[in-house]
Order: structure tokens, then sequence, then C-alpha cells
């Protein structure tokens, strides 16, 4: 490496008390692919957002390209060709893509210049780099997939050799995925250098030259991808070996406990978000929910928990059939219980302590205190009982939930929701922003739980936790469902190209 | 992509930034005073002597205290729901008018049965009017901020025209009811303790204010201990993870509002029942836009509350003293200081904080 693109030397970053990168060194090599992984608070993005010019770095040397460089905003960063891809897109809707691309370097005041360059160019980086994007479309009728590609093209645009890439295949199916990487495999043979941060070991391993392992604000590995493996990488990370759960293909019971029979449901504006769906899981099972995120799968959960009216269908939980607009508050005395998809938005009041987001949902119930008054003292020790059994750190009930950490945030709902014996359980992506760790001790509990004969709705992006978990698999499109599957007989392949609207040509209904 | 948020430890959110944000707006205020020509030192301790260093002058303060007490628990209650409860003065209003179609009814029956009825008449006026604005924001999404701004010029209007045309009686020119019965008066605190035989100098303080610390605890219990009180705070806080919990954020919108309602219009219970025994035009005299300020500078918390009410009963019987002391400082003087304790203390509230965390973490070692 005589002259690498980026190198890093004895970065410190703090936030108050919180000591977010230690004296991290970081070197890669011009035109490859480098991967960053770390555990979630490890410091990833934080030095990312230090390259970027987010945050400055209280002390440390960044040379990009064999110049040291001060960078103090992102203009600076921009200016020093790095470019960056945001796990949240950072685009204009309402805009065509040219608009988007030549957002703030318009070159002057018409816009027409900019705008018939912008659109040279985004048709040039699509014959030469496999990125193709209609510049004409607008940006909000995109899919995800092509609205990244937006923000790949915008940094190019802006002269990037290096790109950041935040968590890019968080909101893209298999296949977008695939695109992804054949553009970036297209980037590095140009001499572009990526730089790739994920929490996805098989993405680190597929399309990374080199990888830096990060824990607890340090750099703690460098390897070459092709000299190591990840079981290593993971230990790496965790600072632990870690072990995954396996799942044992037990016989379900015969009790349906969770029936729905051809349920639509609209959302706020009208729109059919869920169409005639029908399926059911019986005692003792996993039923994994599979699909690309906003197919519907919000929705679905949403209204079987309560949270929003369905427009038709019959629902049973344990053979009684649920009220059309039935509230949340009514489904848990009939033997649900709900794991939400995003804990922060509502599984959790971020700005209570610990011990009154442990409670919510089961505020009425009458173990916390009399009729009209919680018991404060009862709540604490009820939350400091499920810390414990939950290896919830710190397991301190005082502690304001915002404090926690993604995982332990997601054990306290989790312990919260599995600790009331309900009969069914709607889990939705359990582990989405979770560690490692943790992940491993969430996934254990989920089979405990179908170990102890609960019905276990899993919704999951994830295919890989689908089919860890799950006892039959189906997925679901545009609202509908595309099929159901026998995890025994279908692969991620098959399931991925269902998860993309392909209608399924092989294997019977297995339901 | 915006600065993390930064945290403070917990005396220092509490006490010390509270403060610090009341000096600098006295510090502003003291410019302004001395842009006048006058001595902000002379001005600062004619004013606290005038609230605080005679007994009439402290029995007058804590009168005022208690108007604020009431209409800052009011604006709190409902922003701990998310709801931005304008209407105080208009509640307030409604209030008085519940109060005193119950000391006119029942005026000549014993005080033990007259006054409770009275006090929950103005309650439950004051609940209703704020339940309105309550109901059109859960069900129809009328935004409340709007329609309570609204409702207080109802209420206004609605005052005016009892007051002209129902209350007053025939012959009288002033807009006022009739002086209500001995039943429906709230006893002065010196009247109390002359008959205890002590001596306290009069003033309009009165019983009311012990009401309103009662209301403070009350509050308090509700918003901190009761399951309503958490019901309204998740809704406050996550309307999303209401709904998850199975709790209606429109019915706790309703409710909030109610009890918000309820506490602006036992305001009147102080000034009405109290003082004034009468219904009279005006009485509100801003005291529940002041409530903002109240609950902001309190944080919503009762306890600071009570505290923040004072200061404000201490600038108004202090800045009407200064006013008669020194002519070239008018009563809008007070207002100009409100105004500046409410643009330090609630819209720059966090102006300060980021300074006040770098110099705490500082102090940390290494």
């Amino acid at each position: 490496m005589s002259n690498p693109a980026i190198r890093l030397v004895g970065i410190e970053k703090r936030f108050g008390a919180v000591h977010a990168n230690r004296s991290v060194d970081l070197m890669v090599e011009d035109g490859s692919i480098h991967g960053i992984i770390g555990e979630n608070g490890a410091g990833k993005s934080t030095l990312m957002s230090i390259l970027f010019g987010f945050y400055e770095a209280d002390a440390g040397e960044i040379i990009v390209h064999g110049k040291p460089i001060r960078i103090r905003s992102s203009a600076d960063a921009i200016a020093a060709g790095i470019g960056m891809v945001h796990q949240h897109f950072m685009l204009v809707d309402t805009m065509s893509v040219a608009e988007n691309v030549m957002l703030g370097m318009e070159g002057g005041a018409l816009t027409a210049g900019g705008l018939a360059k912008a659109r040279s160019e985004i048709i040039r980086f699509g014959t030469e780099y496999g990125i193709q994007v209609d510049p004409d479309a607008i940006v909000g009728e995109l899919s995800v997939g092509q609205q990244q590609r937006v923000e790949i093209i915008k940094a190019l645009y802006r002269g990037a050799q290096i790109i950041i890439l935040d968590e890019p295949t968080g909101v893209l199916t298999p296949a977008e995925a695939e695109q992804l990487f054949r553009a970036l495999a297209e980037l590095r043979r140009q001499r572009r250098t990526i730089l790739l941060i994920t929490h996805k070991l098989k993405e680190i391993m597929a399309i990374t030259d080199h990888v830096s392992v990060m824990r607890r604000g340090e750099m703690v590995a460098h390897r070459k991808t092709s000299e190591t493996n990840p079981q290593e990488l993971a230990e790496l990370m965790v600072g632990r070996p870690v072990g995954q759960p396996v799942r044992s293909p037990g016989v379900a019971g015969e009790a349906v406990l969770l029936d729905v029979r051809n349920i639509s449901v609209t959302d706020a504006r009208g729109v059919l978000r869920v169409e005639d769906l029908s399926f059911s899981v019986r005692a003792g099972e996993i039923l994994g929910l599979a699909g690309v995120s906003g197919n519907g799968q919000s929705e679905l959960i949403e209204s079987l928990s309560g949270m929003m009216p369905r427009r038709s269908g019959e629902v049973f939980i344990c053979g009684k059939p649920v009220p059309a607009n039935a509230h949340a508050g009514t489904l848990r005395a009939m033997g649900l219980a709900h794991v939400p998809e995003d804990r922060q938005r509502m599984g959790l009041v971020t700005i209570f302590p610990a011990h009154e987001s442990a409670i919510l949902g089961r505020q009425d119930n009458p173990s916390y205190g009399s009729r009209l008054f919680i018991d404060q003292k009862a709540a604490i020790a009820d939350t400091a009982g499920k810390m414990t059994r939950f290896d919830v750190r710190p397991p301190d009930p005082l502690l304001k939930t915002a404090n926690f950490s993604g995982g332990n945030q997601q054990k306290i709902v989790i312990a919260r929701e599995v600790e009331t014996e309900p009969d069914v359980l709607i889990i939705a992506q359990p582990t989405r922003g979770v560690d490692i760790g943790a992940i491993a001790f969430i996934h254990r509990k989920i089979l405990d739980l179908k170990a102890a004969g609960k019905a276990i709705l899993l919704v999951s992006v994830e295919l890989d936790e689908i089919f860890a978990l799950s006892d039959r698999i189906c997925v679901m499109c545009g609202g509908r469902l595309m099929g159901m599957r026998r995890t025994e007989e279908t692969n991620q392949n098959e399931i991925g190209l269902m998860m993309a609207g392909l209608e399924a040509t092989t294997g019977e209904h297995a339901a | 992509m915006s600065a993390k948020p930064v945290s403070l430890p917990r005396w220092a959110d509490v006490i010390l930034l509270p403060a610090l944000n009341v000096g600098l707006a006295f510090l502003a205020s003291g410019l302004v005073v001395l842009a006048i020509g006058e001595s902000p030192l002379e001005a600062t301790a004619l004013l606290l002597r005038g609230a605080l260093g005679h007994a009439e002058g402290i029995g007058f303060t804590l009168y005022y205290t208690t108007n604020f007490i009431f209409t800052g628990l009011a604006v709190a209650v409902a922003f701990h729901a998310g709801l931005f409860n304008i209407g105080g003065e208009g509640q307030a209003m409604l209030g008085g008018i519940g109060a005193a179609i119950a000391a006119l009814l029942l005026g000549s029956l014993p005080a033990i049965i007259a006054l409770p009825a009275a006090i929950l008449a103005a309650a439950l006026f004051g609940a209703g009017w704020a339940a309105i604005p309550g109901w059109l924001q859960a069900k129809r999404g009328s935004h409340v901020v709007i329609t309570t701004i609204m409702f207080n010029f109802i209420a206004s209007a609605l005052l005016v025209y009892l007051l002209v045309d129902v209350f007053r009686p025939t012959g009288m020119m002033e807009p006022s009811s009739r002086v209500f019965a001995d039943g429906g008066k709230l006893p002065f605190l010196h009247e109390i303790a002359a008959s205890l035989g002590f001596k306290l100098a009069k003033s309009p303080l009165n019983l009311s204010f012990v009401l309103a610390l009662a209301s403070a605890v009350a509050v308090w219990l509700l918003i901190y201990r009761s399951r309503l009180g958490y019901a309204i705070r998740t809704v406050g806080a996550n309307p999303t993870a209401a709904r998850y919990a199975g709790i209606s954020p429109e019915r706790i919108t309703i409710l909030a509002m109610a009890i918000s309602g309820a506490l602006a219009g036992m305001m009147a219970v102080n000034e009405i029942l109290g003082v004034q025994h009468r219904l009279l035009l005006a009485f509100t005299a801003g005291y529940g836009f002041v409530g903002i300020a109240v609950a902001l500078m309190g944080r919503g918390n009762p306890v600071g509350i009570v505290f923040a009410a004072l200061l404000f009963g201490v600038l108004y019987q202090g800045g009407t003293e200064l006013a008669f002391d020194k002519p070239s400082i008018s009563r809008d003087m007070i207002v100009v200081i409100q105004g500046l304790v409410i643009l330090f203390a609630g819209a720059l509230e966090f102006m300060l904080k980021p300074w006040i965390a770098k110099l705490l973490t500082r102090k940390e070692p290494a």
C-alpha cells in the first residue's frame, strides 16, 4: 500500500462522557472496497461522520491521497473527493432525478445549463458503471433501490473518488442488493474507493477486499477478507465466542391459535395496503412473513395488533373472533402480545425511565398498583426482575429508556411482551439495529416460546432470520400473499423471487 | 444533520438552567431600566421591598401567586399530553361564570354547601369550555392552539353579554353582577387568622391560596403517579406508542383538555369567590396567558410551577409598587420583564444548555 486513499491516525471523539472513538487508525487502499463492521454503538457511524465532516475529531489526523487535510464540514469532504450515501436518503421526493443530482451545484441563476449537464452525466454514469436511472423520473416514484442509485450518482457527480456507504442494503431486496454490489465492483474496477459500513457479515465476505472491525470505539482488527471468515469476524465484533441457536423442526400442535381470513386493510389515506390475506398459525409454530419493507407488512401487523382497524375479513385468536375495531388493549386481554417493528416509535417511550417503558401496554394491569394509581415500587421491582432475566445492561430500571442501546431496548420490549404468558405473539423485526450478541439471545428466546407452545408470527426483512427461525415461510408483496412454503422445501432464491413479486413457479401451497 | 442532543445532570436541568435563564432575563431588564435613565439596583430594591418587604405586600404577592399557580398548572397538564392550551383566559372566564351562577343561586345557604358547589361549578365550566377544543382536536383535527385562542374571544363576548343583559341588576350602570350573599364568599386569610387570634395585615389573600397549593399536589400525583397521568404522558411523548399500548389518544386529548380547563377555571375561585365577590368584566386580566410562562419556567412540574408562580407574583406586586414610587417606570415595565422572562425561560430555554454541558463535562476527569 504505497499510496492509500485514506489514512486515519489516532482519531479521538468524545460526546460528553461517551468515548465514541478512541485512537482509531485506519488505512484504506486506493481502488478497493473496504468494509467496516461493528455492533451498534461501536463507533462506525461516528468515524464516518468525522470523515464526512459532520463532526470534527477531538484529535487525530486525516490523510486523503497522501495529503493531510482538515475536514470541518461536508463541503470540505466533498472538495477532498469524499462522497457519502446515507442510510436514510437525502433526496427531494418531488424533484426529478436530474434536479436532485444538481442540487447545490446548479451553476448560475438559471437551471437549464446545470440540468442539461446533470442529465448527460447521469446517462454517462449509467453506461460506464451500470448505474442506470432515468434522469427525468420523479424521485418519489422510484423504488428504494433506484433512489439509492441516485444517491450514488450524486456522489459521483460531485467528483467523489471515495464513496462511503452506510448500511446500504438495509432497505433492498436481495436482487437489488446484488445489483448494488455489481455497481460497486464496477466502481472499484475504475479505481474508485468504496467504504462499506455494515453489520452483515455475509456482505463483507461477498464484496470487500479488506475489513476493519470496531468494538466500543476502538479499531480492534484489520483483515484481508480472503484471509478471514464470518465466525472470526463475529467474535472480533462481540469480543467473545458467539453461538447461533438452532431451530429444531419441532412438530406444531393441532390448535390454531391465530387464524386470519381474507383480511384487507387500508391506511389512513384510504389506500389499500393489505389485500385479501389469509393464513393461520398453530400452537408451537413459527410462521415467518418475509417481504421487502413497505409491502403491507406494517399495516397487517398494526391491524392484527389493534392499532388500526381492518376493512374486511375475519381474525380469530384462540378460536374467538376479534372485532374489526378492537383496540390494542382488547387484543392483549385476548392473549396477544406484540413486539412492534419500530421499538422507538411504538414499543417504548424513550423519554420515560425504563420502568415506565416496561409497563407500556400493561399500564392498567392490577399488579402495578391500585385502580387509580401506579405503584412505582412494584413497577421498578418488576422491571428489575425482567432486566436480570433478559440480561439487560445496565440493569437499572430508573435509567432513561433512550440511554439504553438498541439491543437492550429491544430486550426490554421482548421481556415485557413475553412475560405476560400470551398465546399468540406477533414479533416484527426483532433484531433490527440489535448487535450480534443480543441477536443470538433474542433468537433463543423466540425458539423457547415456540417450545412452550405459543403461536408466533415472525415478520422480518432479514431473510437469514426468517430462515433460521420459521417452520413455514410466507411472502408478502404489494399487499398480497405471494405464496407459502415449508422452510425445508424452499431456499432463499425462491423466497427472494417471491419478494420481488414474481409468482412462485414451483411448489405447492404449504398451508 | 443536527447536533446530538446534550443531556445534563438532573440538578443542572431542574435548578441551574432555569435560574440562569431568569438571571439573564433580569440582566436584560436591568439594561432596559438603565436605558430609561433609572438605576436598575434601586428599581430592584424597590420591587423586592414592595413585594416582600412588608406583610401587606406579601399578602398581595401570594394573592397574585394563587392565580398563576392555577393557570400554570392548567397549561402544564395539557402540555404533558402534547397540547398547547392557550385558552386559559377564556376557560377562567367560564369558570367565573360558573362560580357566579352557583354563588348567586346558593349564596344564602351556609358556606359549607355554597362554596364547594361554587368551586365545583368553576372547575366544571372551565373543563367544559376546554373540552370542546379538545374534542375538535381529537375528532376533527382542528388544532387546539387555534381553537383555544378563538374560544377566548367567544368567552369574552359571552361574559359581556351575560353581564350586560342577564346578571346586571336593574338600574346599575356598571356591567357586573350583584354582590354574592355571604355563603358565596371565600374567607380572607386575615379574617381566618383574626378568628384564631392572630393578626395578619389586610390583603386580598384568601383561602384559594390553600386550594391552589392542594391543586399543585393533586396535579403532581395525577401526572407522575396515577394511571391516567401515565396515559397522558404517553400520549404527549409518543402517540403511536400510546395507540400500541391500547391508550386512545383521542380520549386522552379530550380528558387532558378538560382537566386543564378545570384548573384554569379555578383561577376564578380566587378572583370571583375570593376577592371580588361578584362577577365582573375582564377579571382574568391576562393571568391565563402568564400561566404559559409559568408552566414553561416550571418545566411542567407542579413544584417548579409553584416557584415560578411565586416569582411572577413578586413581579406583579413589586412592579405595581415600583410604578407607584417611580413614575418613570410604568407598569408596562413589568410587562417588559415578563416578556424577557418568557423569552429566556421559554423560547431560548436551551440556549445555555450546550455551554453548561461543556463546562460540566470539562470538570470531570478524562
